[in-house]
């Protein structure tokens, strides 16, 4: 092993410190922002303030603030990852990094096809920022996912790419898709318009739920320690031993589970309806007599 | 007044608890897509990983009507009952 030089162990450091310094950054905000209340509520996205603009103010919410953390965490963690590349993999990181591309260009290709490899780093983004964004809840954060906001803006981003995939042959064909059989053609666009909606509800209902089911818990659990134990003298009586562990064990399956499984299926969704919306038979033929 | 808003407090609830009905068709969706599965792996176990994997898709998407329901139960827990509280103090402030 080569000793490594100053300059690369440095900008090592850097890059571990942009994957953790903006997690850190986020409880700091969340500590500072949210005074030490009684009790437990359900509330949305704070809004932390709001920019004035011409046509409409722009809310800052905390969902915006997370997933910017978010998107810096991921940046430093690709750095860290692929710093210091070489011909011959030899390090951890080269091996990680290699398995991760390979493995998103297997799913594309698997799953779309060979037209569309180059979608492997738009999918694997879509699919890193919503389960490291799902998975925020673990440091006690806001998780932007449940947000419905953050997920209408990933869904209406899906929509616009699979509506150009369908116009690649022009607008005539794309308008001639929805009046398969002519009668059912407001039912074809209202399925269109659907798409989007459903997949903005689904990943934002799924992690909401959770994170909802879990506060409930919580509570619940608080109030019954309190009838169980509440009889002990003292420091015991008031301590809620029913909540040590309890909740984990669901928040290992509602934040970690559901949460890597629904961005599993978001990015799955994302490239079956792209693909699936790609009149494939057509375009070829239409390259082949143009190249004729 | 006061029953007014007890009126509109208490259906919101009960509109939340009647839309969670819709959680019946989702469960039953989703046990006939597992118990597929389970028949699927039973007679060839090599697809284990592939019948898994589908299998949580298409629960994940038989899912989705149960969803809107969950979201329309909690807009109407959290959302409606402020909303419409508010509505009825305006027109109530009107016609005085």
């Amino acid at each position: 092993m080569e000793n490594k030089s100053q300059r690369f162990k440095l900008l090592d450091t850097l890059y571990l410190a942009m994957m953790i310094l903006p997690i850190v950054c986020g409880i700091i905000i969340k500590v500072l922002t949210n005074p030490p209340s009684e009790g437990i509520s359900i509330t949305g996205a704070k809004i932390y303030f709001t920019l004035k603009m011409p046509i409409q103010d722009l809310p800052i919410t905390e969902s915006q603030i997370n997933s910017w953390f978010v998107m810096i965490s991921i940046t430093g963690l690709c750095l860290f990852l692929t710093h210091g590349l070489k011909e011959k993999a030899d390090t951890k990181r080269q091996h990680i990094a290699e398995w991760i591309v390979e493995n998103s260009e297997k799913l594309v290709i698997g799953n779309m096809g060979e037209f569309f490899s180059g979608f492997a780093p738009f999918i694997a983004s879509i699919l890193g920022l919503s389960a490291f964004s799902s998975l925020l809840a673990l440091f006690g954060l806001y998780a932007p996912t449940s947000d419905v906001n953050v997920t209408a803006g990933w869904a209406i981003l899906v929509f616009v790419l699979i509506t150009y995939y369908k116009c690649k042959c022009g607008p005539l064909v794309y308008a001639k898709s929805f009046a398969d059989p002519v009668l059912l053609a407001p039912l074809n666009i209202i399925s269109e318009v659907a798409t989007p909606i459903s997949m903005a509800f689904r990943h934002y209902g799924n992690v909401l739920s959770g994170s909802v089911i879990s506060v409930l818990l919580a509570s619940g659990l608080q109030g019954l320690s309190a009838i169980v134990f509440g009889k002990l003298p003292g420091f015991l009586g008031e301590f809620p031993f029913l909540q040590i562990g309890i909740p984990a064990v669901l928040s290992v399956y509602f934040d970690v589970f559901s949460g890597i499984l629904q961005a599993y299926i978001f990015a799955m969704l994302t490239m079956l309806y792209v693909a699936g919306g790609f009149p494939a038979d057509e375009y070829f033929r239409r390259k082949a007599l143009k190249n004729n | 007044m006061e029953l007014a808003i007890g009126i509109i407090l208490g259906c919101c609830a009960l509109g939340a608890g009647i839309a969670m009905i819709a959680g019946i068709g989702p469960g039953i969706g989703e046990g006939n897509a597992v118990a597929k599965a389970c028949e699927a792996i039973g007679r060839q176990p090599e697809c284990k990983g592939n019948v898994t994997t589908t299998m949580l898709m298409g629960c994940a998407i038989a899912e989705t009507t149960g969803l809107y329901a969950l979201v329309i139960a909690i807009l109407l827990i959290f959302v409606a009952p402020g909303r419409l509280v508010d509505i009825l103090i305006e027109t109530m402030g009107n016609i005085k």
